[in-house]
């Protein structure tokens, strides 16, 4: 069976291997140059579906709870399992609670435990909640390992291709994201930075919770943290607003104030495609299958939902929905 | 039926639409809440134009009334600009004016708030102006031209309740006949029936129900407040008394002491 995906974003991606890896002949269509500049680009790259749950369904956290193993088993290294770490202000104690009880998976942790966990900020936080089963990886890292396992696998990737004008596959994936002609989507724009600070490691994402500006700092490699992300209800790609930029720097010194000798080496927007209900879905319809809206979980849900869009392309019979 | 500026509304709760689990979260909690004025604000979905479009059209497919606010502005030049905006995007003249003072408490700066009122009651907007429980501002709102005023029970989101009821009974009693809207600081259904019960005609709340641990049944729990709490006030209550008073009378009754 011959197979093309359209789109290289983590949902494109994934569903090339699934395929792939089930014997398709996979080709991989993208309209950029390259694997950056999509939502997948700009994430955060935290597989964090139990803190995830705080807002989110319970589906994410059923399909999201594997997506650790799978990127360990199909990118192996890409994916560190240190669990994730909140803490919040002493003054935004009440949010904890709170956050403790909407979500599962966690234990509360004390100042100590806080000081073994992340050395570097020993004597900031009082309290908080390890969420140990969580797992984070860095996108871009991420998704060009996957793309040279794909490459190695055999699957064919054209870049700056409009897929439009390629034909003779027996099936399509359109992994196009707000790209898709699909009127039910929405864009959700997330704002981004990426500061680098030699003062500081950090093991594991932390997420600061805060009443109206709850944020995260994910370590990278080379003292790079990514900080993210805001949430605002655009389809704008415009650079980072300076508010925004102001909420996310806030964020970084609230977390330790030797963020503010940190240098800022990148700001990024990415609009993320979503559903009215936050929840992706896998369509069938003709000889397409659709993965859409995954939101906030591109790299929490893709691989789950590539599974879903490879059953569904293997034994495409009948028009359904799924998710 | 709650007479607001000459629309007859069935409900007296008005539900904000910021930070829902989902859209469809939202839509669920609207129909739940009974609600038929929702708030949508626009400062920072308009980054680029009409970029929050396909939000706002899931907003109007709600198919309630529509009341923008300025939620996010801190100055009376950016609340006019966004109100004006907000008139454009959702045909309608009504606006909840915030003009923010205090980015820590979100206290409405109130000297800003008058200005930024009489510019747009000038320009033909119903204003809904988001204050404090200060009657001389309430005064000078009036004044410039708003017919319905918004008073704060709490700080935004802190979900603490009215803190001060002396002052809130005092607003009601100064503006016996202006629409009066407590908006901001309410956490419960509780919190929202307590203020109903002073007379006040309407309530307006986002984040208790919005971060609810399920929202769509917090919204229908304040709806029921808010009505328990009008029918209340419509009832005549019974003031407190200091001594027991018996439900049924004693006198009569064998006495075996």
């Amino acid at each position: 069976m011959k197979v093309l995906v359209k789109g290289a974003g983590v949902a494109g991606l994934t569903a090339a291997f699934e395929l792939a890896a089930r014997g398709a002949t996979v080709t991989v269509a993208e309209i950029r140059y390259g694997l950056g500049g999509n939502a997948s680009w700009f994430a955060g790259g935290m597989l964090a579906p139990w803190c995830e749950r705080e807002s989110a369904e319970q589906l994410v956290l059923d399909l999201g709870r594997d997506a650790a193993d799978w990127w360990d088993t199909v990118t192996p290294g890409q994916a560190t399992r240190a669990g994730t770490l909140v803490v919040a202000a002493p003054r935004d104690a009440g949010e904890l609670d709170r956050f403790a009880s909407r979500t599962s998976g966690h234990r509360r942790v004390d100042e100590d435990e806080i000081a073994l966990l992340e050395p570097d900020l020993a004597g900031r936080f009082r309290r908080g909640l390890l969420f140990p089963d969580e797992a984070h990886l860095d996108p871009r890292q991420a998704m060009a390992a996957l793309h040279d396992k794909l490459a190695a696998m055999g699957v064919e990737f054209r870049f700056g291709a409009d897929a439009q004008h390629i034909s003779g596959f027996d099936r399509q994936i359109d992994c196009t994201g707000m790209a898709a002609e699909d009127c039910g989507l929405r864009g959700v724009r997330g704002e981004m930075l990426i500061l680098r600070m030699p003062d500081i490691s950090l093991s594991r994402p932390v997420r600061l919770l805060h009443p109206r500006l709850p944020l995260y700092v994910v370590p990278r490699t080379d003292h790079r943290f990514m900080v993210g992300a805001t949430m605002i209800e655009s389809q704008s790609t415009g650079p980072v607003t300076a508010r925004s930029m102001m909420e996310l720097l806030g964020a970084a010194y609230a977390l330790h104030p030797a963020f503010s000798e940190a240098g800022i080496i990148e700001t990024g927007a990415g609009v993320r495609p979503a559903f009215s209900d936050n929840l992706p879905r896998v369509e069938a319809r003709g000889t397409t299958v659709a993965i859409n809206g995954l939101y906030r979980h591109g790299f929490l849900l893709a691989p789950a939902m590539a599974r879903q869009a490879a059953d569904l392309a293997f034994n495409q019979d009948e028009t359904k929905e799924v998710a | 039926m709650f007479d607001l500026l000459g629309t007859k509304l069935p409900s007296r709760l008005l539900l904000g639409t910021a930070q829902y689990p989902s859209p469809a979260i939202l839509a669920d909690a609207v129909e739940a809440s009974g609600t038929s004025v929702v708030t949508v604000s626009l400062r920072r979905e308009m980054a680029g134009g009409r970029a929050g479009e396909k939000f706002w059209s899931l907003i109007r497919a709600l198919g309630t009334r529509i009341l923008p606010n300025t939620a996010g502005c801190h100055s009376v030049k950016e609340a006019v600009t966004t109100a004006k905006m907000a008139r454009d995007v959702f045909d309608t003249t009504w606006i909840k004016l915030e003009v923010i003072g205090n980015h820590d408490t979100l206290q409405p700066d109130v000297f800003g708030l008058v200005e930024a009122a009489r510019i747009l009651c000038e320009d033909g907007f119903s204003v809904f102006p988001y204050t404090t429980d200060d009657l001389v501002v309430a005064e000078r709102l009036l004044e410039a031209g708003c017919k319905v005023l918004m008073p704060w029970c709490a700080p935004i989101g802190s979900a603490l309740g009215p803190v001060n009821i002396m002052a809130l009974r005092s607003m009601r009693g100064h503006f016996p006949g202006v629409p009066l809207i407590v908006d901001a600081g309410l956490g419960r259904p509780s919190h929202a029936a307590t203020v109903m019960e002073l007379g006040f005609d309407a309530v307006l709340l986002n984040t208790a129900v919005a971060k609810a641990a399920d929202p769509v049944s917090m919204a229908r729990a304040f709806g029921k407040a808010v009505e328990a709490g009008r029918e209340a006030f419509s009832s005549g209550m019974l003031e407190p008394r200091d001594v027991a008073v018996p439900s049924t009378p004693t006198i009569g009754r064998a006495v075996f002491s």
